[in-house]
């Protein structure tokens, strides 16, 4: 019952903090609403006449159609320097080569040639510039918002007005091939269309050769009014190597060559467009708002005349989107409805008139309508939605109608208004700028009620785990009043739910799970007020050591600057090492590392530290430098954040694959493997140091034979991956079969670990031995008094030991002889041991998901961890029989550590830093991003978070693990022989974690309290994470910096929480395991009919024979005479 | 014997903070270009020499301990070369922990290894003077309860507090004000020269606190 209210209680903060952050994240994350309204061909946009032939009807429906065919050919990822013409270089400077400079030769030349006929244009994509969003973008023409971000990959039909759609009811015939996200968007409005996979970024040839091979038959067909083609060799290049890679020059060059391709195969009817959905990064990623990712190609080629002038010097800047209504109008469509972009005016002027006025008013009336449109829209949304600025569209549509009425005059007049079209052009380009600003800058519009709610939703339940945390500590803790309030308040929520929905009030899920919160938050914070809080002065609710405070504190104020944010994986390690080196400072401050003798001065012998130094110097010292230097070892492993202004990441965390050198390559692969084999040897070996290995058990057989078979197949699967290029043609199949299948056998065997663990958890040998009589204990003479409590404290066992003898000798001589003892080792760290199983069985496939050379990474963790958990243990004394407390700093420390791991594994808290490779471990041919695809790449990204939370419990358990080192330590050299042989060993057996099974009810409470500490630490950090989002919401950095940090810690804290409740659960499994272990093992016995009693012994790995202290000495009768009830008494 | 031992303790402190305030004006009258900012090794090294020179004659004048009972010559010669050894083990020792701590291993060696010397100037060197070469009288210091006299808690006081400022100093490391300092900071890509300033003000704050602090509460140990 006390492990289930655990486990719920754990829970319900969880889902406080959950409720907490979906409402801030309601309030604060960017929407838009999204208007099904659409454009008709026969609706003017607005009042006034149709120019230029616009009739109203198919073809000509605003504007009659310049072009009747299209050919829009997208490149992913096409960058505008990939395409930009390479001058021919001066001389004195050295010309520049880059793979991926001056490799379309093609378009160079037909800029050069044809200056009339073809046009190169920067756009500027809006961001995030994640394909979906530009595909939305360059099909409505309008800003899809911030939310829309993390539907990538899943993405849905467009329900918004759009190209496509407007071409398809004037009944053109659309013809796609390319990208499957197209199918996504428009489902069922090509008339033939040839889709591809597009989530396999490892491939770059598929998509284009399948595209290439239908192309230009397609073309000459004649079946299609608009061709469509979506390339993505390009964009998969700049993923799987860079755009610096040689491989980029041979993309681009296969690029050029298919555009001369359909140049020469144009009809003279037919506009030619060739666009990128968005640029790359340095490192061929996309996702964000730097210069490199939002500048895109754009390439408009028409075999007939098409610009009135010669480009100029510089490609013009134009917005991505504008190629939206300039291909709406040159194909006699009507603009999108929701379009918000600007028509490119100068490919409306009239080429065969000469004249220029007549090309200016064309591009006039372009624009008009334009403005007509963009105007409507406009009236609508602003009619629909309350969120666009009031005055702002006051003075636009001023604006627009004065340009309105300017554009009127000029038609009526059409002699003499040379200053008239001056002015108009301008004011419409004007008014059309105006909406696009005030859409961006409105669109961001934050709900402040909601983020102020979240925010305090978040401090509170902060509040909370504190207090619970601190509750639990004291002894007259009992687990009844936490559970009451809770219940009450959550009923009485769901309740209210009811009600307002059968009312008919509709209420967004976030707010209700919100009010549900806070009805259950109230009237526990109400009860723990009145009950605790008022009885003791509030400064006792600030538990925590004053430095372990000021770190907290400086971690908290480091989320409201961009600068630690983004050097944040330098700030944690930095923090971490300060946590260790004061601890380290604070063991000898406070005596426990040097003898006395060393620290007392003769003249002031009264100033003896409190108590014997538990750990020697060296000990404590060379864990604080193992530590250390593990820290700044994993430190090497650094991936640039992408607003560092000069740095480069670490070549360290790219995969093998990319390395050219083939002995590098070998060598760095065999780190890798020996790194593997160090951690599974490392695991092996501490299990088998505190005896785990001898179980027979089903895990312990699993760990001595199945961690190797995975650390073989991870091996395996790391060739094949690392070199599946040069593999011979023959073995292609075969290499990329396996390539699949070893991921996900070890994945499967991980898993078969993991149940076999939590079916059998008890790893535990136990010998039955007919023994000897027990060596009878002799007493260590001593004569005199007893003085001291020290004294007391080692005569009164004696005595006890003297009588239980005694006792014991008596029943013998009363039953039959062959007295059974039964020996069960290993039984003190059995907690741990299935926590440190778990741990390495999860290690293994997130493993697969990082590149090789992050083995290293796992390793130095592992290592890390467990020297931290040492140096911990050394500082926390054992209080038997508890209340245990886990002290803050360990959690604090803990956490840090999880932040580390998380750079240290090749992350950083930005969109475009996403390991997307991660998705195709294991996964034949992914057609699609799946649920399995988001697993993965979460699983990746949250791995450390992930481990830390579920290994959380061994900051419980190791200082009782420790105490075995401790006393064996401690264990003097026998001065006499005699008394060395004779001496019972259980004298100083430890019990270890046998020490919490003793206490169950403080066992709870610590897990309980373990749990709030590791949930108010990472509760903490995202609180910090949100009152800087909120705070600083107007910031410059706001959408690179703290909203993708508050994404990443909101993430990271789900994954964490549930991390540590699996934790926390698995340990009670054990517990309740152990339990039952203990009643069969009792019983077995009782059936024997044998006499027996039950040894429980630590680490021992000899066959020692040890006192049966798990027994209170009240049922030392009990099972002696064959009753066995002493421990189901218990539970 | 209270009230003489504080007022030296406040000399002493005096002396050295004006010792370090002199090594930031003086040397501009020998030396060109001279600035904290731009020629900040050259400040550092004359900061350390000073610091050095005012705690070494402060010792042979106020002699703080009790002088051992030998005085023979080549007694005092070991005990200055074990002094200089100690010394120099404690700036590796420094430059370690820098290391470890995030400074770059190579490049910026000279920076860190000067970072280590004053840091060594502001600890080492006052427990030298004050303990002479006697490690376990220096751990003893840095204990609870391990301090018996007021100078003994100055020390401790300021040797502590000087690893506080230097630790401080590293936190403006990563903000991007492009102040001069800063500036300087971030074009030589050091550990921080603002690490450097964080220590000897904190030094220096630290040695006036502790002369008033020492005054008002810590009279005790000595009643």
């Amino acid at each position: 019952m006390q492990k289930i209210s655990v486990l719920l209680f754990l829970a319900w903060v969880s889902f406080l903090f959950y409720a907490g952050i979906a409402l801030f994240t309601s309030g604060f994350l960017l929407t838009r609403w999204e208007l099904t309204n659409h454009s008709s061909c026969q609706e003017p946009p607005g009042p006034g006449a149709l120019p230029w032939g616009g009739r109203g009807e198919p073809g000509a429906c605003w504007m009659a159609s310049r072009f009747s065919r299209l050919v829009l050919v997208v490149i992913d990822a096409l960058r505008f320097d990939f395409a930009q013409p390479q001058r021919s270089p001066v001389s004195g400077e050295p010309p520049v080569s880059l793979p991926f400079l001056g490799k379309m030769g093609f378009l160079q030349r037909l800029l050069e040639s044809q200056p009339h006929h073809a046009r190169l244009y920067q756009a500027k994509a809006d961001p995030p510039t994640t394909t979906m969003q530009r595909l939305k973008a360059l099909t409505t023409g309008s800003l899809p918002t911030f939310v829309d971000a993390g539907s990538n990959f899943a993405s849905s039909a467009i329900v918004e007005d759009n190209l496509i759609k407007q071409l398809s009811s004037t009944g053109r015939r659309v013809v796609f091939m390319g990208d499957e996200t197209w199918n996504d968007l428009f489902p069922g409005v090509f008339s033939q269309a040839l889709f591809f996979p597009s989530f396999n970024v490892r491939d770059l040839e598929t998509v284009d050769n399948g595209i290439m091979k239908h192309l230009y038959p397609t073309m000459d067909s004649d079946e299609w009014d608009v061709l469509i083609t979506h390339f993505l060799g390009v964009d998969h290049c700049g993923h799987k190597h860079d755009p610096y890679h040689p491989e980029m020059a041979k993309k681009l060059t296969q690029m050029d060559k298919m555009i001369q391709g359909l140049v020469k195969r144009l009809k003279n009817d037919t506009l030619l467009v060739v666009t990128g959905d968005h640029g790359m990064t340095i490192s061929g990623n996309h996702g964000g708002e730097s210069e490199l990712e939002t500048s895109a190609a754009l390439f408009l080629y028409s075999p007939r005349a098409l610009f009135p002038s010669a480009p100029a010097e510089e490609p013009e800047i134009i917005p991505q989107i504008s190629l939206v209504p300039t291909l709406a109008l040159l194909l006699g469509l009507p603009i999108p409805f929701g379009n918000i972009g600007e028509v490119i005016a100068e490919v409306f002027s009239e080429i065969e008139d000469s004249q220029p006025r007549f090309s200016a008013l064309a591009q006039a009336s372009a624009l008009h309508l334009n403005a007509q449109q963009v105007s409507r829209f406009l009236h609508t949304y602003s009619a629909t939605a309350q969120d666009l600025q009031v005055q702002e569209l006051h003075r636009l549509q001023k604006l627009f109608s004065k340009a309105s009425a300017d554009y009127q005059r000029l038609l009526q007049s059409p002699q003499g208004a040379e200053a008239v079209l001056q002015t108009v052009i301008p004011e419409l380009q004007q008014f059309l700028r105006g909406v696009r600003a005030m859409c961006i800058e409105s669109w961001a519009r934050f709900s402040l009620v909601r983020m102020a709610g979240g925010a305090a939703l978040l401090a509170a339940t902060c509040f909370l785990c504190l207090l619970v945390s601190q509750w639990a500590t004291s002894p007259a803790f009992y687990f009844g009043p936490l559970l009451k309030p809770t219940a009450s308040g959550l009923s009485g929520a769901m309740v209210c739910a009811g009600l307002l929905a059968s009312t008919g009030l509709k209420l967004d899920s976030m707010v209700l799970g919100a009010m549900a919160a806070v009805g259950s938050l109230l009237p526990f914070l109400w009860k723990a007020w009145a009950s605790w809080g008022s009885k003791r002065p509030l400064a006792s609710l600030l538990p925590m050591p004053g430095p372990v405070l000021l770190l907290l504190l400086i971690r908290f104020a480091g989320f409201f600057s961009d600068s630690y944010i983004i050097t944040e994986a330098r700030v944690a390690p930095f923090l971490l090492i300060s946590l260790i080196l004061l601890l380290v400072a604070r063991l000898h401050w406070e005596g426990k590392l040097l003898p006395p003798k060393l620290l007392s001065i003769p003249r002031l012998g009264f100033l003896t530290p409190a108590g014997p130094p538990q750990y020697s110097a060296m000990h404590a010292v060379g864990l604080g430098v193992g530590l250390l230097l593990c820290i700044r070892l994993a430190g090497l492993f650094y991936r640039c954040h992408e607003e560092t202004p000069v740095c480069s990441s670490s070549p360290l965390l790219s995969p093998l694959r990319s390395t050219v050198d083939g002995r590098t390559k070998n060598l760095w692969y065999g780190a890798c493997v020996g790194a593997l084999v160090a951690l599974l040897a490392s695991v092996r070996l501490w299990l088998h140091c505190y005896g785990n290995l001898k179980s027979p058990e089903p895990p312990v057989l699993f760990v001595r034979w199945g961690l190797p078979l995975m650390g073989l197949g991870t091996a395996a699967y790391w060739a094949l991956a690392s070199g599946a290029d040069e593999a011979p043609p023959r073995l292609r199949a075969l290499v990329s079969g396996a390539s699949v299948m070893l991921p996900r056998a070890v994945a499967g065997l991980a898993a078969s670990g993991l149940m076999l663990l939590l079916w059998r958890p008890v790893t535990v040998l136990v010998k039955a031995t007919t023994g000897a009589p027990r060596t009878r204990t002799v007493l260590t003479p001593f004569s005199g008094p007893p003085t001291s409590q020290a004294d007391l404290d080692y005569v009164v066992p004696q005595i006890y030991r003297h009588i239980q003898e005694e006792f014991r000798g008596r029943l013998e001589r009363t039953k039959s002889q062959g007295l059974l003892t039964v020996a069960a080792y290993q039984l003190g760290s059995v907690y741990s041991a299935a926590v440190v199983m778990a741990l390495t069985l999860l290690a293994f496939p997130l493993l697969l998901l990082h590149a090789e050379r992050i083995s290293l990474v796992f390793l130095l963790l592992f290592l890390q961890s467990f020297l931290l958990l040492h140096l911990l243990a050394a500082g926390i004394p054992i209080t038997t029989p508890g209340p245990f407390t886990v002290p803050w700093h360990a959690v604090f420390a803990w956490a840090l550590m999880a932040t580390q791991t998380f750079y240290t594994t090749g992350h950083q808290p930005v969109f475009s830093a996403i390991q997307w490779h991660a998705a195709f471990v294991g996964v034949s041919e992914s057609r699609d991003f799946t649920w399995l695809s988001a697993f993965l790449v979460g699983a990746n990204t949250f791995a450390s978070h992930i481990l830390f939370a579920v290994g959380c419990p061994l900051l419980l358990l190791w200082p009782f693990l420790c105490e075995n080192q401790g006393s064996q330590k401690r264990r003097q050299p026998p001065g006499n022989e005699a008394e060395a042989r004779v001496r019972p060993e259980e004298e100083q057996e430890p019990r270890m974690e046998m020490r919490l099974r003793d206490a169950p009810h403080h066992f709870s409470a610590a897990l309980l309290q373990l749990g709030l500490k590791y949930l108010f630490v990472l509760g903490i950090q995202i609180l910090a994470c949100v009152l800087a989002a909120s705070i600083l919401r107007r910031h410059l950095l706001v959408w690179k910096v703290f909203a993708p940090k508050f994404i990443f810690e909101a993430m990271g804290f789900i994954v964490s929480s549930v991390g540590l409740c699996l934790g926390i659960a698995l340990v009670m499994r054990v517990d309740g395991a152990v339990s039952s272990w203990f009643r069969q093992l009792v019983l077995t016995q009782q059936k024997a009919g044998e006499q027996s009693s039950l040894v429980c012994t630590g680490a021992g790995s000899s066959a020692r024979k040890a006192q049966p202290h798990l027994l209170p000495p009240c049922s030392q009768d009990l099972l002696a005479s064959g009753t066995s009830l002493f421990y189901n008494s218990r539970s | 014997m209270k009230d003489t031992d504080i007022k030296k303790l406040l000399y002493t402190h005096l002396l050295c903070i004006f010792s370090i305030i002199l090594s930031i004006f003086i040397p501009s009258f020998f030396l060109e270009n001279f600035s904290i900012l731009e020629t900040h090794l050259t400040w550092l090294c004359i900061c350390s020499v000073s610091v050095t020179a005012v705690n070494l004659v402060l010792y042979l004048v106020v002699k703080p301990n009790v002088s051992s009972k030998r005085s023979s010559l080549s007694y005092k010669v070991t005990r200055f070369l074990k002094c200089c050894i100690y010394f120099l083990t404690s700036c590796f020792f420094f430059h370690v922990i820098f290391v470890l701590y995030g400074a770059p291993l190579i490049e910026l060696a000279l920076e860190t290894f000067s970072l280590a010397v004053i840091l060594s100037t502001f600890t080492t060197i006052p427990c030298l003077c004050l303990l002479g070469p006697n490690f376990k009288a220096w751990l003893r210091i840095f204990s609870r309860n391990g301090v018996t006299s007021i100078w003994e808690n100055s020390l401790q006081i300021t040797t502590i507090s000087s690893f506080v400022g230097i630790w401080l100093g590293a936190f403006p490391i990563p903000l991007d004000w492009g102040r001069p300092w800063q500036m300087a900071i971030e074009g030589k890509h050091s550990i921080s020269l603002c690490t450097r300033h964080g220590a000897w003000h904190c030094h220096t704050s630290n040695l006036i606190l502790v002369t008033i602090v020492q005054g008002r509460f810590h009279p005790h140990f000595y009643t």
